[in-house]
């Protein structure tokens, strides 16, 4: 089973005469446990793709399957509740860390475990073991405010990965970050997707970003142009 | 987790001090309200302090307070032997300005039957009136000592004796004399009227030719001294006995000539309808006013704090949050606002209503009231942030 399908997925901004077509019949699937990279110049359609599969962005054409179940054909299915999907299942992380500043480090991966319905002691203690398994023991009670960048950002993954999603989307989550911490974001994720088995898509246009990843998609224009990689493709 | 507590924790200076800013207004509209209910008091001290159950006055006037109102003493003889009344007493009132250090000084002077009731409710000070003339009790508010003197017609008073909140119904102090010395300032007339009055009719009578010399200077005297009586009161009040029928006695004294019984909730009525009705609608008004601001500050706050929120309610949405998530947070802190801030505005007037020049009453109806209307107010303005809020895309997360 993929955790990630997208078959002839496009994408189509606006109407007639200003319609933008910024994906256009993006087609691959992603394994469990497989850290995959979406790389291309700015405009050329990374958001759009991230944010489709992210089901914050309705498909214009085209299926897409999380976790072997179809969300979208020709636009979503029927009857789906979207936000559970994502809080169950997906894991985002954001360009610049999109921490809740009035939330201390523990407190910001107690939010996502708490709207998933984990309880408060429960949702505490899991916080707390996450963020100290990254590092961050020394930081629980900290604001973001009082954080470094590549802290910050570590946190906002143990968020992403709080609540153990099938997959993780990731929208240039190194370009606040230097080159050092960038890396050892980029590093962090190559173990989670092994440990945790998740899938794991990045979206970056840095391509010194990308060495060790399984595959590497190149878009170009809303198309997929170009893969590199050693796993199975389609 | 409770996200609008945690975002006031993070923001509590400025919390604190716009809750504090609406405090101050809140405690405006209870002053508002206070002063409302204190005008009542006001106007129904004297009523309140007497606890008579009838109000005997001229007939067709709505007499003492709200009409001239002018009956003989003596009829106090006859209401007393009324079924169903257990005792009668006279009153008199008069407002009186003089000058006291310079100053006009008004007060409201009432004349009470040493014997009867409607006297000082209760002294907090001195004693109560003891000699038949020229001794005073005075209210608080008068701000004269034990032993001060005070000169009304044509004589010096002593206060004797100080009571508490009585005023009168426009909120001018009260102060008792007897009944007698009240008259004699009242109805007493000056030494010159007295002397013009005697020659009028003295002359008057001379002309009839039918009177001897000795017969018109005997009617004279007569004529005189009943022109001249000061046993005139504006009231006799009545307090019925156990189990009287207060509409019967009303009934049997309304039926003598020249008088009419006024129920003690008749002249309640009287004393508020008119007056207060103005002062309601004004500082009703003035209320809504308040309310009004109040709740448009309170949606400005809110909804800008929403604005600055738009990016944590994207990511809240991005992460699946659900929408009663963002809707408590933004309803929570709206009214924590109005729960904090009306706090502050109890506190500010329950510490300051004792010292304002005119009575503040606060009844636990108003305040509870204008509870529920503040939080409704909050409910109603946080509306405008949780519609932004619901508005806001979870992909407006995204990016730098
Ligand atoms: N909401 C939108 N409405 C209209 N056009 C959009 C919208 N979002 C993106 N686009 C356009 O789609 C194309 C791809 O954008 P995007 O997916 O953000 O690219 P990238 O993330 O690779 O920079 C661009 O031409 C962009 O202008
Ligand atoms: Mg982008």
């Amino acid at each position: 089973m993929y955790a990630i399908e997208v078959e002839r997925l496009t994408k189509i901004y606006g109407k007639g005469e200003t319609a933008v077509t910024a994906l256009s019949d993006a087609t691959f699937q992603v394994r469990p446990g497989e850290l995959v990279a979406i790389l291309g110049p700015s405009g050329s359609g990374k958001t759009t793709l991230l944010t489709a599969i992210g089901l914050i962005n309705e498909p214009t054409h085209g299926r897409l399957a999380i976790g072997g179940a179809t969300i979208a054909d020709e636009g979503w299915l029927r009857g789906l509740d979207l936000k559970k999907i994502r809080r169950e299942r997906l894991g985002f992380i954001f360009q610049s860390h999109n921490l809740i500043p009035f939330l201390t480090a523990q407190e910001n991966v107690m939010v996502a475990l708490e709207i998933n319905e984990v309880g408060r002691a429960e949702a505490k203690k899991r916080a707390g073991e996450l963020l100290t398994a990254l590092n961050l023991g020394h930081r629980l009670h900290n604001y973001p405010s009082a954080l470094s960048g590549g802290e910050c950002q570590r946190v906002a993954i143990a968020r992403a990965i709080a609540n153990r999603p099938q997959v993780i989307l990731a929208d240039e989550p190194t370009a606040a970050l230097d080159t050092e911490n960038g890396k050892n974001v980029m590093g962090l994720l190559k173990k989670l997707a092994v440990e945790n088995h998740s899938a794991i898509l990045v979206v970056t246009h840095d391509h010194r970003m990308v060495e060790g990843f399984d595959r590497i998609f190149q878009v170009s224009d809303g198309r997929i142009v170009g893969e590199t990689g050693n796993a199975g493709s389609a | 987790m409770n996200l609008a507590l945690r975002d006031i924790r993070y923001h509590r200076g400025r919390f604190i001090l716009t809750s504090i800013g609406l405090g101050l207004l809140l405690g405006v509209v209870m002053s508002m309200g206070g002063i409302y209910r204190g005008l009542f008091a006001d106007a129904l001290a004297v009523l309140n302090s007497t606890k008579a159950d009838l109000w005997v006055v001229q007939q067709d006037t709505n007499g003492p307070f709200a009409e001239n109102s002018r009956i003989p003493e003596d009829i106090r003889y006859r209401i007393a032997a009324v079924p169903g009344v257990a005792a009668a007493a006279p009153l008199s009132f008069e407002t009186l300005q003089i000058d006291r250090q310079g100053k006009p000084f008004r007060f409201f002077l009432i004349g009470y039957d040493l014997n009867g009731f409607g006297g000082p409710p209760a002294i907090i000070a001195g004693r109560s009136i003891r000699q038949k003339h020229y001794e005073m009790v005075v209210a608080k508010a008068m701000k004269m000592a034990l032993g001060e003197k005070i000169h009304l017609g044509l004589h010096d008073y002593t206060v004797v004796g100080i009571t508490g909140k009585i005023v009168s119904a426009s909120g001018d102090p009260a102060a008792y004399v007897s009944l007698a010395d009240a008259q004699e300032i009242q109805f007493q007339k000056d030494n010159d009227a007295i002397r013009n009055d005697r020659e009028r009719i003295g002359a008057n009578l001379s002309e009839i030719q039918i009177l001897t010399p000795a017969q018109a200077g005997y009617l004279k005297q007569n004529v005189a001294s009943i022109a001249e009586t000061t046993h005139i009161v504006n009231t006799v009040v009545a307090r019925l006995a156990p189990g009287a029928d207060l509409g019967e006695v009303q009934e049997r004294i309304g039926r003598w000539n020249h008088f009419r019984a006024i129920s003690s909730d008749e002249q309640a009525t009287i004393l508020t309808m008119g007056m207060i009705q103005k002062a309601k609608m004004q500082l009703g008004l003035f209320r809504i006013i308040l309310l009004v601001i109040s709740a448009v500050i309170i949606s400005l706050i809110i909804y800008t704090s929403t604005l600055d929120k738009i990016r944590v309610i994207a990511t809240l949405k991005l992460i699946g949050s659900q929408n009663r998530v963002i809707v408590g947070m933004i309803l929570q802190q709206s009214l924590l606002m109005g729960v904090i801030a009306y706090a502050v505005g109890w506190i500010l007037i329950s510490l300051t209503y004792e010292h304002f020049p005119r009575r503040i009453v606060l009844e636990p109806f108003d305040l509870q009231a204008l509870f529920v209307i503040v939080i409704a107010i909050c409910t109603i303005s946080s509306l405008v942030g949780i519609r932004k809020a619901l508005k806001v895309e979870p992909a407006e997360a995204l990016g730098g």
